[in-house]
């Protein structure tokens, strides 16, 4: 028995009141059998999701064995020119949206609250929602193959081969409404992680203590926010003028390819980023764990992190370096594609220098690192060539390519997960994987890897483009294919012992994991279903090094809210600089509106793509039925005002306004949605830019004002309604609401009705067509602010908004003013760029 | 023939890009065993002090930072010209992607009226030749890696490639974007010439298709016309209505049938006309394996005879 040290000032004291865990732990309980379906808890959702995100990595794989296998020799018969299509375009598709995105978001569900020391995300049915959604539509997405009715115009979906002329079966339509509504739920996986790194770290734990994977996903999700709507916006030009022919993307009336290419890689290229910056934090995590040292250079990596962020929204040209752009653009992304490799450079040589001032035991997670070190250096030193412009010209789009991509992501991803399969497993039932098995897998794995994909290199340069579904012999390529099959298969044999020795291990019985590696971050501290038993106060960067008797006091209930106030899921709101106590927050306990909503949205998209238009309808309105169901329940008023979280230490159990997390969800939300008009925008000035007169022949402005009063009554009566709902003159509120609908929807149907007035014909030509995407952008925003607004109406009346309790309110005037500032900006562009071009 | 590979360079700009490839892979070797080299010596060495901003300031940001910049002012000047004017000597040969085919213009510079061919582009050695790139339909890519760079070749958008054979030589092409069924047998050839060859040849094909010489041909073309082949291909002198598929004029001049698919031989011609279906699914032409051997014998043996 050791003698006691004098206790620090903790913020709770023991011995803890009976009954006060058994409650903490009934709270927590997660459902069983069929209610499994309805779990909302991130240890939940986050094993959920990585299991699907790993299934669809092995059946993508799958896809990528056939076509090695159809490449495997010149001339084979295995499988046909529309198969091999529908193969490399899945193959990418899932690999990219199902898989890798996926997975990254679901390693920082799962993970993440863990990190933190919070009990969940700030969010939990957004994440079940988001799962669900993703899961559902992946799988029904996935099952094209066996129909034969996958799309077939690659990954990146090129139009004029996938419009309507060339590709008039649905296989293109099952691309952009399945993937289209996956990004969605990617968005809401973003949101809730921002929040949930912003609003929900341990207190003590500043931004400059975070775990580094915290940054890496901190910086991920942004980039998600700012990439994604400009291919949602994309996906709904091309779906549009699939299904209604307004021709955005054809040349013979006035569209451009480009566009598409444009939009496509604004998005395509943060994408790589945005898989491979976690996967860099989880680097980050582990290299120092497995060295026994802190990292060296941790700032430098969050500036690096950021700098990667920063420069990935200047890349996207430099996939279309041979498309023809002007030469400044081409050089201006070459030195972009250059500069890149700084920040990434710093984390390797951070890694490195680690590395050096530590220990390295050969174990798993080791040997995966140091492959990933290898294979990552490889793949950014062949991208620093292909930013080289005139080795790119010839390297591009050749098999050189298809090497490089897959060093810099089965680099810069896979072998960073599965050295975090090895790592993370014990949080799971307190096992580690066999470390036997473990080296076998990662020789097959490493080996295999550069067999396959090292020969692809040396085709490409021999003039082997991509995407071919047999090639000639005599061409010198087919020695570098052959040796490209046999590595593909020993690759797939190392996944696969490791994925049966996971299996294996998960199978086992449960036991405490304690800290097996000796690890710093605070996942490693005793959990339960509830997460941690008390919310460590946090005093550095490596809590469980510099405060070795953090695991004993949390467990013990020491540290703050070691149980539950009013008896439901609760976790600890903290400022998002430094990390002070600020709030209580309660969260919802599991349910089946989440996985209702999912199932709704999933078949409305899927229904919609095989034209079952009314019961799409009817899917889309239950999913947004069991939303309004799930929202209700929430923003209540707090039994208490403040709640009691250590000894004499109370905090308020509600924020409003800015203070609240829920209005900083809302303006990240605005933020997608203002991205997805400003690309909406690009789309109408790039096809202006190239009219001789605009607008075109045959097209007319609108006449009449552009309602800009009207609009701004609206902001200002939201405003009265805000001010109002302070002093719970609750009238008055419904009266400025009502007013405000009024207004602005008022506003935007007239707007409307001038378009339709000048005979806006949206067929005609590529302007129109840009100038109706505009206005039905508008007109989709009235339909929400009606939904929105009418909700708060019945919000008020039944009682449920109050001073505070008005999350509801705050939030739908957020949305308000987003609509009024994009109405105002559209109208403006559509009337004025006109002049501006002609002067 | 010679394979298409990027270091069988027959072009001035294919040359540059040369050069700098070597100094990209000897320079990337380097810098890739270096770094190896340092990680596992850090693996293998005991725990020791070390020196963080030397390591992520030198290493990190000013080591990459260095050699960035100097690769940088160094490819610039190599950089071939970028859509570049064309030298008043120059050839201007237009070619026009189809799905999944090559259309080849010259302008006859005896008459100025324009020469069509199909999916091989004969040039004059050391005589600058301006490409002008654009497509009938969906985007293809202009590659032919022993000449120069490629350049995506766009509906509505007319691109350039300036190119200078420096030898003559026969080197293969293949269209580099993805563009549907047949995108991986869309090849095409380019056959170097020196100047005097070149020009006799482009006489030649500014002539209609050569008089019949035997009875067997003379049955291939009555066969070609009885069986609508002329609704999409032109053979100047017996029917010029089809524009859909490649003229066949001087078809019996051309090195490979189906836009480098096969080798231009009576047996090819045959198999090609019978099952083209099965070698080349999706391309817009039908199998003709209705008709008999015979005939199809003929209309190969006339198509062959078309130099």
């Amino acid at each position: 028995m050791k003698v006691p040290l004098p206790a620090p000032p903790l913020p709770n004291n023991l011995p803890r009141p009976a009954g006060e865990w058994e409650a903490l732990q009934r709270a927590w309980e997660p459902p069983s059998g069929w209610r499994r379906l309805s779990a909302v808890n991130n240890s939940q959702i986050g094993l959920y999701y990585l299991a699907t995100a790993l299934l669809f990595f092995v059946l993508a794989g799958v896809l990528a064995l056939v076509m090695r296998t159809q490449l495997a020799v010149p001339g084979n018969a295995l499988v046909g020119a529309s198969l091999y299509n529908q193969l490399f375009t899945m193959h990418g598709s899932v690999m990219m949206f199902l898989f890798a995105v996926p997975v990254v978001e679901a390693v920082a569900v799962w993970l993440l609250p863990n990190m933190l020391g919070a009990r969940d995300l700030p969010f939990p049915r957004l994440s079940a929602y988001a799962f669900w959604a993703y899961a559902i539509g992946g799988i029904a997405f996935f099952c094209t193959i066996f129909f034969g009715a996958s799309p077939d115009g690659g990954w990146f979906m090129y139009p004029p081969l996938t419009g309507k002329e060339y590709s008039p079966g649905i296989g293109a339509d099952w691309w952009l409404l399945g993937i289209g509504f996956i990004e969605i739920s990617a968005i809401a996986g973003a949101i809730e992680l921002i929040i949930g790194i912003l609003f929900t770290r341990a207190p003590g734990m500043g931004l400059m203590k975070m775990p580094l994977f915290a940054w890496a996903a901190l910086v991920a999700a942004l980039m998600v926010v700012f990439a994604f709507p400009a291919l949602i916006a994309g996906t709904m030009l091309l779906e549009l003028e699939r299904a209604f022919d307004w021709p955005f993307f054809i040349a013979a009336r006035g569209g451009d390819p480009l566009l598409w290419q444009h939009l496509f890689w604004f998005f395509g290229h943060p994408e790589v980023y945005i898989i491979f910056l976690p996967a860099a934090g989880m680097v980050s995590m582990m290299v120092p764990v497995m060295a026994g040292t802190s990292l060296v250079g941790y700032r430098a990596i969050v500036w690096a992190l950021a700098g990667v962020g920063a420069i990935s929204f200047l890349l996207w040209m430099h996939h279309m370096f041979t498309a023809g752009l002007g030469p400044l653009a081409l050089h201006v992304t070459s030195v972009a594609s250059f500069a890149v490799a700084i920040p990434s450079g710093v984390q390797v040589f951070a890694w490195i220098a680690t590395f050096w001032k530590g220990r390295v035991p050969m174990q798993a997670p080791s040997l995966f690192l140091l492959g990933f070190h290898f294979i990552f250096v490889l793949g950014g030193l062949t991208g620093v060539m292909l930013a080289v412009l005139p080795f790119d010209w010839q390297a591009h789009d050749s098999y050189f390519v298809v090497a490089h991509l897959h060093y810099v992501l089965v680099g810069g991803l896979v072998f960073p997960l599965f050295a975090a399969i090895y790592y993370w497993t014990p949080l799971y039932n307190g096992h580690r994987l066999s470390e036997r098995a473990a080296h076998w897998s990662f020789a097959l794995m490493f080996g295999g890897f550069n067999l396959a994909f090292f020969p692809m290199h040396i085709a490409g340069l021999a003039g082997m483009p991509r995407r071919v579904y047999t090639y000639a012999d005599g061409l010198g390529w087919t020695f570098w294919n052959l040796l490209s099959t046999v590595g593909a298969y020993l690759f797939a044999a190392g996944v696969l012992w490791c994925l049966v020795d996971l299996v294996r291990t998960l199978a086992r019985p449960e036991r405490e994991h304690g800290n097996p590696w000796k690890a710093d971050s605070l996942e490693w501290l005793p959990q339960g279903d509830y997460g941690v038993r008390s919310i460590p106060q946090i005093a550095s960067r490596e809590p469980l090094w510099q405060q070795p008797s953090l695991p004993e006091e949390v467990a013990a209930g020491r540290h703050w809210l070691p149980g539950t106030v009013f008896g439901g899921r609760e976790t600890l709101v903290t400022s998002p600089v430094h990390g002070h106590i600020r709030q209580l927050l309660r969260l919802p306990g599991d349910g089946w509106a989440p996985f209702v909503a999912a199932v709704g949205t999933a078949g409305f998209f899927l229904l919609l793509t095989v034209s079952w238009t009314v019961t799409a309808f009817i899917s889309g309105a239950l999913s947004v039925g069991a939303m309004l169901v799930w929202l209700w329940g929430s923003d209540l008023a707090p039994p208490r005002p403040t709640a009691t979280i250590g000894e004499g230490v109370s905090v308020p159990t509600v924020a409003v306004g800015r203070g609240s997390h829920s209005w900083w969800a809302t303006v990240i939300l605005l933020a997608v949605d203002a991205t997805i008009f400003a690309s909406l925008a690009f789309a109408h000035i790039h096809v202006s830019m190239a009219l001789d007169v605009c607008p075109p022949p045959g097209a007319r402005l609108p006449q009449g004002g552009w309602s800009a009063a009207a609009l701004l009554a609206a902001s200002a009566l939201m405003a009265w309604a805000l001010h109002s709902v302070g002093r719970d003159r609750q009238a008055r509120v419904r009266l400025a609401v009502a007013l405000a609908m009024g207004a602005a929807i008022g506003a935007i149907a007239f707007d409307l009705a001038m378009h339709l007035q000048a005979d806006l014909a949206p067929r005609a030509n590529a302007w129109s067509a840009t100038v109706a995407a505009l206005v039905a952008w508008q007109c989709f925003h009235g339909l929400v602010l009606l939904i929105m607004g009418a909700y708060v109406l019945a919000r008020s009346w039944s009682g449920k908004l109050r001073p505070n309790a008005r999350a509801t309110l705050d939030n739908t005037a957020l949305m308000w003013h987003g609509t009024v500032l994009q109405a105002l900006a559209g109208m403006a562009l559509v009337r004025l760029l006109p002049a501006w071009m002609g002067s | 023939m010679k394979t298409a590979a990027l270091f069988q360079t027959a072009g001035d700009a294919a040359r540059a890009i040369e050069t700098v490839s070597w100094v990209l892979f000897a320079g990337g070797l380097a810098i890739f065993v270096g770094v190896m080299v340092l990680l596992a010596w850090a693996v293998q060495r005991r725990a020791g002090a070390l020196r963080p901003r030397l390591w992520i300031w030198g290493g990190g940001v000013l080591f990459p930072g260095a050699v960035l910049t100097a690769l940088f002012a160094w490819v610039l000047p190599l950089t071939p010209a970028w859509k570049p004017m064309p030298p008043p000597d120059a050839l201007v040969v237009t070619v026009k992607a189809h799905m999944w085919w090559w259309e080849v213009r010259y302008r006859d510079p005896a008459t100025g009226t324009d020469i069509l061919t199909a999916n091989e582009i004969r040039l004059p050695v050391g005589r600058p030749v301006y490409l002008a790139l654009t497509s009938a339909d969906v985007i293809h890519s202009f590659w032919v890696p022993p000449l120069a760079g490629k350049m995506d070749m766009l509906p509505g958008r007319m691109q350039h490639l300036l190119v200078t054979a420096a030898e003559p030589g026969t080197w293969r092409g293949q269209c580099a974007e993805f563009c549907g069924d047949q995108h991986a047998q869309m090849a095409l050839h380019v056959v170097g010439l020196e100047s005097d060859a070149f020009e006799a040849w482009l006489a030649a094909q500014a002539q209609p298709a050569q008089a019949l010489a035997t009875p067997n041909q003379e049955a291939g073309r009555r066969a070609f016309l009885s069986n609508r082949c002329n609704a999409c291909h032109t053979v100047r002198g017996a029917s010029a209505e089809g524009r859909l598929g490649p003229d066949l004029t001087h078809f019996g001049s051309r090195l490979h049938l189906g836009a480098g698919t096969l080798g231009n031989t009576p047996e090819n011609r045959r198999r090609w006309l019978a099952h083209i279906q099965q070698i080349k699914p999706g391309a817009r032409m039908p199998s003709y394996d209705r008709l008999d051997t015979q005939t199809l014998d003929a209309i190969g043996d006339w198509l062959g005879s078309l130099q």
